[in-house]
């Protein structure tokens, strides 16, 4: 390296020892040249690039409601709306495990909402026909937690009879035919045709005299009814719910007038099939996405629970 | 260690710099000083490059577009099917059963529900070996369905850009680094997988499984960003997903390597490269050994092993690729007649 000496001496010899060259040169055509000038400008234009993705990024709060309230009914375990949206991976694997297809991903439109699950009971309710509350298991994170082993122990949301006057219960009339007509894709599960398989609710018709469709499919109503007949669900009491959800009661207003109302009881666990099945042309039966029942959790939830497991 | 710590540098943004002689090892040195001796005139390269063009059979591509294509429709194929084989979508499945997490999506829900979570640990786990033999950034060029629509997107923009109907503006590099902290930083503020609303990686996943959805006008703004506006910008500028996987590459086995001795310093890669600050290596006296690998950023997409005509860029996994190629050959072919023999022989005794 005898000749990197005299390469400082006369920077514009050619020599082998390039970079003390390169290094003298660099030094002399520093200032506003235009290497700078790109430079700068490639920095502004970061700067620009930084602000914009991150503001656009920040969009996702506008659809967010303010009191964390859910703007839909989310599948059963869900955590409260904010663990909710913060802990959910996206991924739907609920989606894919779900026997009557109930749980949809949501879209852009949802701000931070995008990607994870909902339930269009309307559309499609959860019926709990895989007994075994599959996407509870598929869920990787336990945005739909893992604390939950049975259905009634669902705290989805609560159902309400929101038009009374328009349903065929209150008016004392029947019903006759496919619950939702004949367009209607929703599925199901019969236990009395098919135990593991739902069926299309149009491939099921009704005829009653007075409208009690919402109590007759109500899930919980049947787990109740199993059991009090002595016949828990696959033989084990845990899956008893602990009241009922739902029934017709005669109902007396107070000019005289007598006529039966489908009640909501605290059994109801908000999964939706009531309003799914309602005939009228707009449910008569919603669910109340953020109206939990008030009866506690079982004591095995409680103590599941209490062990911290996800 | 050095080389990892300018891996991961480089990764973060940092310009790759140009090496002081000392860091060149002899071997480089001696292949160096005899390429300055032989003379490689413009016609020649161009007559390389040609004739290694007309030939080309684009390997690499061909084999990396079936991946992204398999990968993405395993899922598709194994939920219409019903086999259970691949569950889920690209931010967090089950092959087989088993949990796998996208370390990303993980991550951004570990911080923003600020708890850690034993299943999708278990994924991360997962997920982490296995990219980690693969390669890191693999996931980008082999797994990522955006990175194939911007490669097209790429090929238009190129196409635009010759007929001066584009613009290629760059950004710093850096500013990857930046937004990678700021997500994080969001996600922990806020308490949302703020990533997760612009992420086309989980978008384009979730619409090829589920179905379209408005999200992918998102997908399609950033399309046309990329055609007129800044060549791969998403994945050179923005996208944590990358950094993340970088991070998991930086000891990887799997890896593309340059071999200094055949190079002819023309260029060919660096201008099909997604990353090409990760070839810089490859111009003159800027390699530090006769062979070295390519940084953590490098997405082992095989794009410059396709368009490197003297076969001087290579797919190598450490410990399992065998090099009987190199030890066979002499390391340098027979030189010329001339003066350079001389000057070598004098620089070989000086060295020495």
């Amino acid at each position: 390296m005898t000749d990197s000496s005299s390469d400082e001496l006369k920077p514009k010899a050619k020599s082998a020892a390039v970079p003390v060259a390169r290094k003298a040169q660099k030094k002399i055509t520093r200032g506003p040249g235009k290497r700078a000038q790109e430079a700068r400008r490639q920095f502004l234009r970061s700067v620009a690039l930084t602000i914009g993705v991150t503001s656009i990024s920040l969009l996702g709060f506008i659809p967010i409601p303010a009191d964390a309230k859910r703007p839909r009914l989310r599948p059963p375990g869900a955590l409260s709306e904010e663990d909710y949206l913060s802990s959910c991976i996206k991924c739907g694997q609920c989606v894919q495990v779900c026997p009557v297809n109930a749980v949809k991903l949501d879209d852009i439109g949802t701000g931070f909402g995008i990607g994870a699950a909902y339930i269009d009971a309307r559309e499609q309710g959860c019926d709990f026909s895989c007994d075994g509350l599959q996407c509870v298991l598929a869920c990787p994170t336990g945005s739909l937690t893992h604390t939950l082993d049975y259905t009634h122990d669902t705290r989805m949301g609560f159902a309400v009879l929101d038009k009374p006057k328009i349903c065929l219960a209150v008016a004392g009339k029947g019903f006759k035919g496919q619950a939702r007509g004949p367009d209607y894709e929703g599925l199901l599960r019969y236990e009395e045709i098919d135990r593991w398989n739902p069926i299309p609710l149009k491939d099921h018709p009704y005829d009653v005299e007075i409208c009690d469709l919402c109590v007759q499919a109500c899930p919980i109503e049947q787990r109740y009814n199993q059991c009090q007949a002595g016949k828990p669900p696959s033989g084990d009491e845990n899956q008893c719910p602990p009241q009922r959800a739902i029934g017709l009661e005669l109902i007396e207003e107070k000019n005289g007038v007598k006529h039966m109302k489908p009640v909501i009881y605290d059994g109801c666990v908000g999964c939706g099939v009531c309003e799914m099945i309602c005939p009228t042309a707009e449910p008569a039966i919603i669910i109340d996405y953020n109206k939990l029942t008030k009866i506690p959790l079982s004591e095995h939830y409680m103590a599941k629970a209490s062990k911290g497991d996800h | 260690m050095n080389v990892y710590l300018e891996s991961i540098a480089q990764l973060f943004g940092r310009a790759s710099r140009k090496i002081k002689k000392d860091e060149i090892s002899p071997a480089a040195q001696k292949l160096y000083y005899y390429k300055k001796g032989q003379t490689v005139t413009k016609a020649q390269i161009q007559e390389l490059h040609d004739e290694h063009q007309k030939n080309r059979k684009n390997k690499w591509l061909k084999r990396r577009w079936f991946s992204i294509i398999a990968v993405n429709l395993l899922f598709v194929v194994s939920w219409s099917l019903d086999i259970q084989l691949l569950e889920g979508s690209l931010t967090a499945s089950r092959f087989m059963g088993f949990h796998m997490a996208d370390l990303n999506s993980a991550l951004q829900v570990m911080l923003a529900y600020k708890a850690v979570l034993i299943n999708l640990l278990i994924g991360v786990v997962t997920i982490f070996i296995a990219w980690f033999l693969l390669g890191g950034r693999t996931f980008c060029s082999w797994a990522c369905p955006y990175h194939l629509l911007a490669e097209w997107a790429e090929s238009l923009h190129l196409w635009l850009f010759k007929r001066g109907l584009a613009k290629n503006y760059t950004f710093h590099r850096g500013v990857r680094s930046v937004f990678y902290v700021i997500f994080a930083l969001l996600a922990i503020v806020t308490s949302y997988t703020v990533f997760e609303l612009i992420s086309p990686t989980g978008i384009l996943s979730r619409a090829i499984i589920y179905g379209p959805g408005l999200a992918l006008i998102w997908v399609a703004f950033l399309l046309l960003f990329e055609i007129f506006l800044s060549r791969r910008a998403w994945c050179r500028y923005v996208c944590p997903i990358g950094i993340t996987y970088g991070i998991v590459g930086v000891f990887s086995p799997l890896r593309v390597t340059y071999d200094l001795t055949d190079c002819k310093h023309e260029g060919d890669c660096r201008a099909v490269c997604l990353v090409p600050h990760v070839l810089d290596l490859t111009i003159k006296n800027r390699s530090s050994d006769v062979e070295v690998g390519l940084g953590a950023d490098c997405t082992r997409c095989g794009l410059c092993v396709d368009a490197c005509p003297t076969d001087s860029l290579n797919f190598e996994f450490k410990g399992l690729t065998r090099k009987t190629k190199k030890e066979e050959l002499p390391l340098m072919p027979e030189p010329p007649a001339g003066k350079e023999p001389s000057d070598e022989q004098k620089k070989e005794a000086k060295n020495d």
